[in-house]
Formats: C-alpha cells, structure tokens, sequence
C-alpha cells in the first residue's frame, strides 16, 4: 500500500461529480451577467433571461412545465421544501433508506425495505390503510445513495395515489443516470442536484407535476422570488451551470451507462473473487454504483487504506465531523453488525478503464492485507 | 517512516506532527472522534468538535492527509462505562489510563498496524528509550508534564511501536515555541484541563446518570459505625479526602478524613489519619515492562497518585496478575488509582490499587493526559 499522493482517482461520484466542461462554460458566462434577475432595467432583463433559458432546460429535460421548476441550493433544500411545503396535514412516510435531508425533514413513520433494498410493497400498502386512511405524503427515492437501487417508484406511486397520498420522489442520484419524467414517475415532486450530474455545488431543483401553478409554502420567504417559493438571488453561475451539465449528462446518459455498468461488473467480480459482497446486488442498480462489503473489516479502515493508495471512495453516510459512520442505508437491509463493513464506488463520467483497472488490483491487495476483526469487534 | 500521529488537535500533538513532517517522515494525522461534541463545546477539554476541526486545519497546514476516527461506541463502554462502575464499587478510577490503554493503544494502534504504517507518535510528555534488552519507558525530561504514570499500563509490544517525540523537551514553552516555528494556529491554544468527558464540571452529576443505583445521599460514619452526618452521594468522596464533611470533619480535636466508602449502604467511613495509614498494599491488572520480580522481591520507587513523588518500596508478585507493594513509609492510597513502580526515571510497571479489608486512604486524583 504505497501512497502515491501524485496520483489520485476519484470514485465518489455520488458525492459529487467532477465538473462537467460544458457546465464551467456555462458558469463563467452567467458569472459575467451583471445584472440581478429581478431588476427591471437592461442588465436584470438579461440577468433573468439566463435565469429562465436554464429553467426551461431543466423542465424539458424533466417533463415538468417551467414554471413548476423552482430552483433551490441543492438537493437537500428541495427536499425539505417538498416535504414541509406539502406535508400540512398528512402524514409522512419515509423509506427506511432514504437520505438523511429526507429522513430528518420532519417527524415520520419509516417504510422498511426488502433484503435487496428496495421499499417493502405490502407494508408501504398497511401503512398507506392504516391510521384510518389519514392522507400521507410519501417520500421515497428513485436511487439509493450508497447501493444505486433503483425503487419501482411508478407502482409505488400508483399504490400511493390509489390511497390519497402525495408522492415525493428524492431522483438526486438518479437525476442524469436513468432515464425519467415526472409524468412517467406520476409523482408529485422530484428533488435533483446539479452536483452529481456534473454541475457545480450550490445548486439544486424542485420539480412539481402539474401543468398549471403549482403553490408551495416557502422554507425562506424572502422577496417573494420563484414565484413565492423560495425567496433570495438566484445563483445565477451555478444554476446556468447545472442547466447545462444536465443537457449534457440526458443526452450522454445511454452510452455512459453501458460503459459504466461494463466496468462495474468487472470491479464487483473481482471483489467478489477477493472475498467481498455486493449489496442490494439482485436489485435494479445504477450502472455506475456498487456497494462491497468485506465482512470483519471496518468500512473506516478500507477507506483509508485505499486513500493512501490513492484512491477516493466512501462509507456510510458523511458527518459533519468528518468521521466515518455506521450505515443506516445497509442497516435498513438486515446487514447486522456488517453494516459497518462496507464501502462506496461509484463511478463518475469522467472515468477511465486504466483507473477501474488501477482500482481493482488496489482493492483486492487491501482485501489480501487487512486482518479481519475478531467477532463483534466491528 | 511512514508514522501515524494521534492528533488531538491541541498543541502538543498538533507539534508532534509539524515535527515528524519537518524531519522529513511520511506521516498520516488521525483524531479520535470520543464522544459526540455537539451537546457541549467545553473550554481547555480534549477531543470536542473544536479540537477536531483544529486537527484537521493543522494537518492542511502541514500537508498531511488527516482522517477523524469513530470512536464513540467504545469510548462510552471502555472508558465511561467502567469509570461509572468503578464509583459505583467505592472506588476512584483513572480514566485516561483505560483510554490509553484501550481506544489509543490497542485500537487506534492496531488500525495504524493493520494500514502498514512503521510507527504512531503521540504528544506525551513520556520518554521511549531503546535501552539494552530492549525499549524502555522513561519519565521526560519536563518532569512538570510527566505523562509516565498515566501511561504505565502500556505493553512492551506497544512500546516499541510507539514514538513519544515531546519527551526530550525542556518545558511547555519549548513546545509553544514550535508550534510558533511551524506556523501552527494552535500555538497559544490552552492546554486541556480535567477529564475530556465530563462536560459540565460534574463527574459525580455524569456516573449518576449512568448509575442511579449510586443517586442520592446517605450517611458519614465512623469506623465503629456511629452516624457523625450526612453525605449527598458516594460519588462525591475519595479515599483521602478531607472535604464535604461538614460538622464531622473535626472530631476529638483530630482531623478526619474518608477511609473507607461503602456504595452497597451508600456510607461514607471517616477516621483520623493515623488510623488510614497503610503500610501494604495489593495490586491487580499489573503490566510489567521489566521482568516481574523473584521471592525475594524488587526495591523500587513507587507513585500512587497522579501529583505526587515517588515512595520507596518493595514489591512482590501476587496471584491473578496482581502485585503486593510494602511501603518503607505508610501512605494514604485510593482504590482504584494506579500504583506505579520506578527505577530512577525508568517505569518499572504497575497496577491498580485494590480495595483492601485493611483500611487505606488517599487523596483526590483525577488529573488529565
């Protein structure tokens, strides 16, 4: 395990992708756009005509109308705008994987999920009939964050609405991976973040169905911006970025995923050959996603190791402090005491076979070195 | 070398690393994640949120990759967990020992083996000597900061894995100084004060919390057991202590000190302290960094509280790991504390003081390391 700090290979992609060539264009312009969007003179016309080309880009790509994409920081605030905005007087009903923006957006009763991740029907089904049928919003994810399962979230939702409920889809990792549109989803809000298809951090969308206005009670009310929806200046750089990292990831996304998922298999085989499992490995998973559990082997100690043999992975989900935390996600799917033994690929865009070769020989001589914990020690 | 430092994100540790870097080692930083800091940001106290933020901008300084390493969980059972429990049994426990011992030298160590890395230094004020027959412990030449008798459990096989550069230096602005040289914002940050842990100034407050059954007051008595006052919890005395004895702390014109707490009764036993003198005391959970001694015992120097100066004795084997110490003088020791045996500044070994029928007495001795 040499460390080669002159070589790095970043495969963390659903922390967040590399930037996509397109997307910094794109910034560096909108960087240049002087104006404030909400002006009425020259400047803030053009500022606002940056700001809408990026909307209506993001809408089509998404099948909603421009005017229910509401632009947001990120991720985790179009989540928990979904969810405090339509959440009055429902219940809320949260996947037992789903991403902590989610999980601890409000008070809510958890789905569990099967084995191989994906959210359990029947008990979604009694929980949906429970509580004498209170509607409920339910929130659930199009992709896990640590597995890449894919949730059937067109049945899910069809179940949902069957019993009155709303339907929130969390797409954040989905978003530029696999092919979707709101209305084939039926759900009603989609949350996405530019960072993980290749925009820059700082900024994100909530997507609602809907062909006319789509009313939601603002996090932060500001000067009544996005319609009411979502208060303060745009940020124009990183918004015109995620526009265009997002053209570039749909219409990129069927040949990316071949080619992903190829180079992931040969990373889970060989993996598999070093003594580890795939988790949710039956399910459907995005192509660039594997989650490899070597069994007595602290998920903390692998990822270390592989830093210092140069390579960028994750485990468990990041807390502020930096450590690294037992997973909830692997925990969800029964994985006992091993839930702590596993850790994140996840491949981005810009990968090459020479780094997914280079990865495989570096994890199968950490498998090969780390000593397995006794028992109970993880 | 490639060598692992246990940053704390204080000074000492923080110079430790801008050192090793300094003198051209591969090193790696990694902090100790003890407890979740949120629910306090103590002043001076090791480990909270604040020290590991500090950590990690000294590591960016220096250039070194730093990781932050979870060790909640067994923190709270090996280290907590067992201080609740040892008040609870009528003791006074040393904390920073079974941190040593456990989440520093067995865990953090065995991840830093287990990661390839050749060694792991740390900021103790402790001296690491390869002597003749092999690596040897040693008070620092600051005999203010001298860390040796927080580190006596120790095993020679972690010894010799471990590097403790701040041993050789002359005093704490030495080390200040360092940090000024390296360029470290953590040059004038105040040392750490206390146990890290307790985060409200109430150690007696925290093991109620995890022991009710110790919760709420009794009575002082004597050692014929006629009641002299009233106490407001076990967890608040020591064996030693002259304090919170209220109208009981003077008794036929002789001072009176704890000689003995009894938690099954919550009874808090006084005596003057001629009778709490002991001559001999009993040993257990021993480590021996030199050959344990024969029948006819070992002439050492041994210090039984954390302040204190080094006492002639002779020490003998005893079953179960254990150890019996003869003081040439009586003293006053704390179950629960350590017992340390020296050689001139070389640590010999050592054991906690065991409870004994004989009545034993000591002083307050819980101190930071």
């Amino acid at each position: 395990m040499n460390t080669r700090r002159d070589s790095l290979t970043y495969l963390d992609a659903n922390a967040s992708e590399p930037l996509r060539a397109q997307a910094l264009t794109a910034m560096v312009s909108a960087a240049g756009v002087v104006g404030n969007p909400s002006s009425v003179h020259r400047a803030g016309r053009a500022a606002r005509a940056v700001l809408e080309t990026a909307r209506e880009d993001l809408a089509t790509l998404f099948g909603v109308a421009a005017e229910n994409c509401v632009l947001t920081s990120g991720g985790t605030e179009a989540n928990v705008l979904a969810i405090t905005g339509q959440a009055q007087g429902r219940r809320v009903l949260v996947g037992a994987t789903e991403h902590d923006a989610v999980r601890g957006a409000v008070r809510a009763q958890v789905v569990p999920v099967r084995p191989d991740g994906v959210l359990e029907h029947g008990a979604l089904e009694r929980m949906l009939a429970a509580d004498g049928g209170t509607p409920a919003l339910v929130c659930v994810m199009l992709a896990n964050n640590e597995t890449g399962v894919i949730n059937p979230v067109r049945e899910i939702a069809a179940l949902c609405h069957a019993h009155g409920a709303l339907v929130h889809v969390d797409a954040v990792q989905a978003a530029g991976r696999i092919p979707f549109s709101i209305g084939e989803l039926g759900a009603d809000s989609i949350a996405i973040s530019g960072h993980k298809f290749g925009g820059p951090k700082g900024a994100g969308a909530l997507l609602l169905a809907g062909s006319r206005f789509h009313a939601l009670t603002p996090l932060l009310a500001g000067g009544g911006q996005e319609q009411g929806r979502r208060g303060g200046t745009p940020a124009l750089p990183a918004i015109a970025g995620m526009a265009a990292a997002a053209r570039m990831a749909v219409s990129d996304m069927a040949q990316q995923a071949g080619r992903l998922a190829t180079w992931r298999d040969r990373i889970e085989a060989a993996a598999v050959a070093a003594g580890a499992q795939v988790c949710g490995e039956s399910a459907p998973r995005l192509a660039n996603t594997t989650s490899l559990l070597l069994p007595g082997r602290r998920a903390q100690t692998q990822l270390i190791a592989l830093d210092m043999a140069g390579y960028c992975v994750s485990a468990g989900s990041a807390c502020s402090s930096g450590k690294v935390t037992r997973s909830h996600v692997l925990d969800a799917m029964g994985f006992g005491d091993d839930a702590g033994c596993a850790i994140r690929v996840s491949l981005p865009w810009s990968v090459t076979q020479g780094q997914v070769d280079g990865f495989i020989a570096a994890y199968t001589a950490m498998a090969a070195r780390l000593p397995a914990l006794q028992a109970g020690a993880a | 070398m490639r060598i692992l430092v246990a940053m704390s994100g204080g000074v000492d540790s923080s110079v430790v690393a801008a050192r090793l870097v300094d003198e051209g080692h591969e090193v790696i930083g990694a902090t100790l994640q003890l407890y979740d800091s949120r629910e306090s940001t103590k002043k001076g106290a090791c480990c909270a949120g604040r020290d590991i933020h500090d950590a990690r901008r000294v590591a960016d300084r220096l250039g070194i990759p730093h990781y932050v390493i979870d060790a909640e969980r067994r923190f709270h059972d090996s280290v907590i967990g067992t201080f609740a429990d040892a008040y609870a049994a009528g003791e006074t426990p040393v904390p920073c020992v079974a941190c040593n011992q456990g989440v520093k030298f067995t865990d953090l160590l065995g991840m830093a083996r287990d990661l390839g890395v050749d060694a792991m230094a740390t900021g103790h004020y402790v001296r690491r000597v390869d002597g003749p027959d092999g690596v040897e412990m040693h008070r620092p030449v600051d005999a203010g900061r001298d860390q040796s008798w927080f580190l006596f459990a120790t095993t020679r096989d972690q010894l010799d894995f471990l590097r403790f550069p701040l041993g050789d230096m002359p005093d704490k602005a030495a080390v200040r100084a360092e940090a000024e040289r390296f360029g470290l914002a953590v040059a004038a940050k105040p040392d750490s004060q206390d146990l890290c842990f307790v985060t409200d100034g109430s150690y007696a407050g925290l093991v109620e919390k995890l022991r009710p059954d110790v919760m709420g007051g009794g009575e002082i008595v004597d050692q014929s057991g006629h009641v002299v006052g009233q106490h407001e919890g076990v967890t608040r005395y020591t064996v030693g202590q002259s304090r919170r004895l209220g109208n009981a702390a003077m008794r036929d014109g002789a001072r009176q000190m704890v000689v003995g707490i009894e938690p099954a009764s919550r009874r808090v036993v006084i005596g003057p302290r001629a009778q709490a003198v002991a001559h001999t005391l009993m040993l257990r959970d021993m480590n021996w960094l030199v050959p344990p001694p024969g029948p006819q015992g070992m002439r050492c120097a041994v210090q039984i509280r954390a302040r204190e100066a080094a006492r002639p004795a002779t020490v003998w084997q005893a079953a179960g790991n254990g150890a019996r110490v003869e003081l040439d003088d009586g003293a006053v020791p704390a179950p629960g504390q350590a017992c340390v045996m020296y050689d001139g500044t070389r640590v010999l070994g050592g054991g906690f003081i065991r409870r004994a029928e004989a009545v034993q007495a000591g002083s307050e001795g819980k101190a930071a390391s």
